[in-house]
């Protein structure tokens, strides 16, 4: 656990939200982005992590219009303004799919399986999408 | 005639696309839409799949499905896009369409 106080006296718990999904076939992707957020606007000490086919939700291009669906690719980029910066995407899942760190529209970290494991053993909450 | 298969779920997340090969006659035709556009991905171990079974079969991914997921440009050689009106064209040239959900 973590021993940083909020302002209010509260304390600031670490949050990993875990992503397996691709996003626009389920809802998943956009609803973890929604409660990102609000975690976000409760200053907790938030990290998102991208594994399987939750790479997918970050992959640079993603174009819409066709399919006239809502683009939320877009809000990935707006995390930093809400402080959340800490992504971290599985290297063995990018690989899979013949992915580079450059195909992604956000700056992430690299890990392996087993340093994600550590990520996820670190933190006071883990959710999962 | 021949059968139209489509495929709408992720290669790596659900066995759909595999079972979909494994069923499909040569000189039938495969439409991957929606998640099932990831199949067509090069550099992953379905598109290998993939690519094996463009020998005996047409192989089709929707565009407004391919652009949604930022995958234009990463696609397989030789998978022919098709929009809305293609999909509709394709289902009246087979015999049947087979969803593969």
């Amino acid at each position: 656990m973590t021993d940083d106080i909020m302002e209010g006296g509260g304390k600031i718990k670490k949050f990993l939200y875990v992503n397996r999904r691709a996003p626009y076939g389920t809802i998943y992707a956009l609803e973890s982005l929604e409660v990102v957020l609000i975690a976000a606007a409760f200053e907790q000490d938030v990290s998102l992590a991208f594994i399987d086919d939750g790479v997918y939700e970050i992959v640079k291009g993603q174009d819409t219009k066709g399919t006239e669906m809502k683009n939320f690719s877009p809000t990935y980029r707006a995390l930093e303004g809400y402080d959340v910066e800490k992504l971290y995407v599985e290297k063995e899942s990018m690989e899979a799919r013949g992915l580079t760190e450059k195909d992604f529209l956000v700056p992430v970290q690299v890990l392996t399986a087993g340093e994600m494991a550590d990520l996820m053993e670190s933190q006071d909450v883990v959710l999962s999408f | 005639m021949s059968m139209l298969h489509t495929v709408n779920k992720s290669p790596l997340e659900r066995n759909a696309f595999d079972s979909c090969l494994a069923h499909t006659k040569k000189g039938s035709a495969i439409l991957l839409i929606e998640d099932g556009v990831y199949a067509a991905a090069k550099g992953t171990a379905a598109s290998r799949k993939l690519e094996a079974a463009m020998k005996e079969v047409s192989v089709y991914a929707l565009q407004p499905d391919v652009d949604t997921r930022g995958m234009q440009g990463r696609l397989v050689d030789g998978v022919k896009l098709v929009d809305y009106g293609g999909f509709v064209d394709l289902v009246t040239q087979h015999q049947g369409v087979q969803s593969w959900l």
